[in-house]
């Protein structure tokens, strides 16, 4: 069992925000951290890691308490097992594959873990290359592998597949699933994409402006939208423009004109037929 | 046929003031590189001095502060057995002073362009800071370690006024091969004058050239 609660301040780009989190988290399960960019997921994950340090916080993993603010508990993040995959890899560049992960290997462990991992993850006929040699989702694979050479209790993943295509994603996700389960692993995987969350979490969190909304299992959480609040719209697609939060896409049908962000990277096809899948959280009817 | 103790000695006095000067220098860049210390601001300051201050004054006070007259110099005579002015030793300690600036900034500039998740990374990997800094920051900025210790002895062989002022003109032991070039021009020397000065320019040259192509990649980067 995982218990967690944390208090940070954080500046946010409008201002101060409180990120408040008390959660429980059961073993061994793939939990997904849900929320848009700015809700605190990854400053919630560096608390975890010891990489920055909360205002108040009690975190206790299998028993094992890591932080307890009231207590004067602070463990390092040398002294924490804990895995975390990084955004950007962190791949060291001045090893190769294999010794990146010789590299995480604690003091006295044998290098036995190192070879399965190689072997797991696929990565025999990378091992002697550097990794800036190496395509995004085989930086990935190495980069999950290194961490769990310590045999983590708690396995961080942050946006670990957001810079991957779409046919890279869904390999590396089936990857992810099956290496969670094959070491019982506890992991938390960040993720703003609803579709990633609910293909491979067991239970999911979600996080909105420091604070935990929902949680619950997948289909609890995602699946509670009344169909009556669901509204599709079909049309053509005549225009999509680059933005910094996705692509903006225009979309036509007979006299009807829309814009809608979609703020994922994606291939789009001028003149293809798109559907948009519209929630609505409060619905006003008004007779003409 | 020129006196080539002039010359050997530059290039001791650079070869020691560098090898001293990356030792000390790691830390001060690391610290610099990371440190969120209200003081940082007056440390930068400091260390970047001797890129503006007229080595005249450098080597002014450094003079006051060795002399064997005053409470600095008098306790490093008495409880260390060294006489900093006038002497190779003192000379080291100014060089690396005023070459400061050229061995701190490139290392700290090169850790602080370095991803900080690297150094998490490590941290989260359960490594100390030293093998941190060993294995993972330093090769990772080898650039940057070449460019502050050519630069760094390239600057010292480039040294004068500090030389003049705390070291003055004594053969074999402060005498370097830039006052002897204006010892020689004072004396109408000229030839000699010009062996010297040849030497230095060349040298320095080759020094510069070589880093620029390293670091330009023009070579095999085997090394990296």
């Amino acid at each position: 069992m995982t218990q967690i609660q944390v208090k940070k301040t954080l500046n946010a780009a409008e201002g101060e925000m409180l990120l408040n989190v008390d959660l429980q988290l059961p073993p061994r399960q793939l939990i997904g951290l849900y929320g848009k960019s700015g809700a605190g997921k990854t400053s919630l994950l560096r608390i975890l890691a010891g990489l920055f340090s909360p205002d108040e916080a009690q975190i206790i993993v299998n028993n094992k308490t890591w932080i307890d603010t009231r207590k004067g508990i602070l463990l390092s993040p040398q002294k924490r097992k804990v895995g975390l995959v990084f955004q950007d890899y962190a791949l060291f560049p001045n090893m190769t594959v294999r010794k990146n992960l010789l590299f995480a290997l604690s003091k006295g462990q044998s290098p036995e873990m190192v070879e399965e991992l190689i072997e797991l993850s696929e990565l025999g006929d990378l091992q002697h290359q550097l990794p800036p040699k190496l395509s995004g989702g085989q930086q990935q694979r190495v980069a999950l592998a290194r961490a769990l050479v310590q045999r983590p209790e708690l396995l961080l993943l942050d946006e670990p597949l957001s810079a991957l295509d779409q046919e890279m994603r869904e390999k590396l996700q089936q990857y992810l699933l099956r290496v969670h389960q094959a070491y019982g692993l506890t992991t938390i995987l960040i993720s703003h994409n609803q579709e990633e969350i609910e293909k491979m979490a067991d239970w999911v969190v979600v996080l909105d402006a420091g604070k935990v909304v929902k949680q619950g299992k997948v289909e609890d959480v995602f699946d509670n939208v009344a169909p009556e609040q669901l509204i599709t719209l079909k049309g053509t697609l005549i225009k999509t423009e680059h933005s910094a939060g996705g692509t903006l896409l225009t979309i036509e049908n007979g006299d009807n004109v829309w814009r809608v962000l979609d703020d994922e990277v994606r291939e789009y096809q001028i003149g293809e037929d798109v559907r948009v899948e519209l929630e609505a959280k409060e619905v006003k009817i008004a007779k003409k | 046929m020129i006196d080539w103790t002039p010359l050997l000695l530059t290039f001791r006095l650079a070869l020691i003031t560098t090898l001293l000067l990356l030792v000390a220098s790691i830390p001060l860049a690391y610290w610099l590189a990371y440190s969120r210390n209200r003081i940082k601001p007056i440390i930068e300051a400091l260390v970047s001095m001797p890129l503006v201050l007229p080595p005249t004054v450098l080597g002014f006070y450094l003079l006051i502060a060795f002399s064997p007259a005053n409470s600095f110099g008098g306790w490093i005579d008495e409880h260390l057995g060294l006489r900093l002015v006038f002497s190779f030793e003192g000379l080291v300690l100014a060089s690396m002073l005023y070459s400061l600036p050229f061995m701190v900034h490139p290392i700290q500039s090169g850790l602080s362009n370095l991803s900080p998740s690297l150094k998490e990374a490590a941290y989260v990997l359960g490594k100390s800071r030293w093998t941190t800094l060993w294995q993972v920051l330093l090769p990772n900025i080898k650039p940057s370690l070449l460019t502050g210790i050519v630069l760094a002895f390239a600057h010292t062989i480039g040294e004068f006024g500090v030389v003049l002022m705390i070291g003055g003109n004594i053969p074999g032991e402060t005498k370097v091969a830039a006052i002897a070039v204006y010892d020689e021009v004072e004396s109408m020397n000229y030839a000699a004058a010009n062996s010297y000065s040849i030497v230095l320019f060349i040298t320095t040259f080759i020094i510069l050239l070589l880093v620029y192509l390293f670091n330009g990649g023009h070579f095999k980067r085997s090394w990296l």
